[in-house]
């Protein structure tokens, strides 16, 4: 999947619970934090991964207590690479309304793949086989980036 | 630490200080409750002091859309007082600072409701 630079930092399976959402932003953020990504930054990825967890836990498994979300995070050069999958049934992203469009500017939801994009350098959504989602997060050390 | 939320009046204005964090969970379910015993008490002027907000997910910022449409739909009005850089880099990319009317101001955001 990776070059050989890469290190694992957490491979975990997580419950479906908001008390996983807190954990795996902490987890991750402090992974963050040692590679040397500054208070902005671990913000930005603190809120991506929260989101990620709550679309796994609440969207994706719906609160299922069988089914688990796994969490993977690397570090690969100069970059912070973090996945997250769910077993739920899978969606697919053209089919989420643009939430910047006027019509939706006043819906309660829908905004949290617009924050990744955001917050994130890289963001890619892919099918599980049997069933589920992956979310791939990059972010790049600001350093490497200029 | 979830969202301290603490209320007082200045005219017919009621100011809600916020402190804390507005997400999923416990903090939104705490906005939406007093936005609601606020317009039950017929406040309907709503001043939300977001300066000691230190973080809010789509959720917390979902939670404040929701309350905007409920408070103009009760014929009043909710504002948003000294957002945080986070909160206005938030706004922007949601497009919401096009919804929100917001101050650095107090004295000027409650004037604003005359």
């Amino acid at each position: 999947m990776f070059e050989n630079d890469a290190s694992s930092l957490a491979d975990l399976l997580l419950d479906s619970t908001l008390q996983s959402v807190d954990r795996a932003e902490e987890l991750v953020t402090g992974a963050a934090r040692q590679m040397g990504f500054d208070e902005e930054d671990l913000h930005k990825v603190g809120i991506a991964v929260r989101e990620s967890m709550v679309n796994a836990v609440a969207h994706g498994n719906r609160y299922n207590t069988r089914k688990k979300v796994h969490l993977q995070v690397w570090k690969q050069k100069d970059r912070l690479v973090v996945d997250i999958a769910d077993d739920g049934n899978g969606f697919e992203v053209v089919t989420v309304p643009d939430p910047l469009d006027n019509s939706n500017l006043l819906k309660q939801s829908g905004r949290g793949l617009l924050m990744i994009r955001a917050f994130m350098d890289e963001f890619v959504v892919s099918r599980r086989e049997p069933s589920g989602t992956r979310v791939r997060m990059v972010k790049i050390l600001p350093q490497a980036a200029e | 630490m979830s969202v301290k939320l603490t209320t007082r009046q200045v005219g017919d204005v009621t100011v809600i200080d916020a402190d804390g964090r507005i997400t999923l969970g416990e903090g939104s379910t705490a906005f939406r409750e007093k936005i609601k015993e606020l317009l039950g008490a017929n406040n309907k002027k709503i001043l939300v002091n977001m300066a000691n907000i230190t973080y809010i997910d789509s959720s917390g910022i979902g939670e404040l859309v929701s309350s905007f449409t409920t408070t103009t739909n009760a014929g009043g009005a909710l504002k948003l007082l000294s957002l945080g850089k986070r909160v206005q880099d938030l706004l922007q990319i949601t497009k919401l600072y096009t919804v929100f009317e917001t101050f650095d101001d107090e004295a000027a955001a409650v004037r604003s409701f005359s």
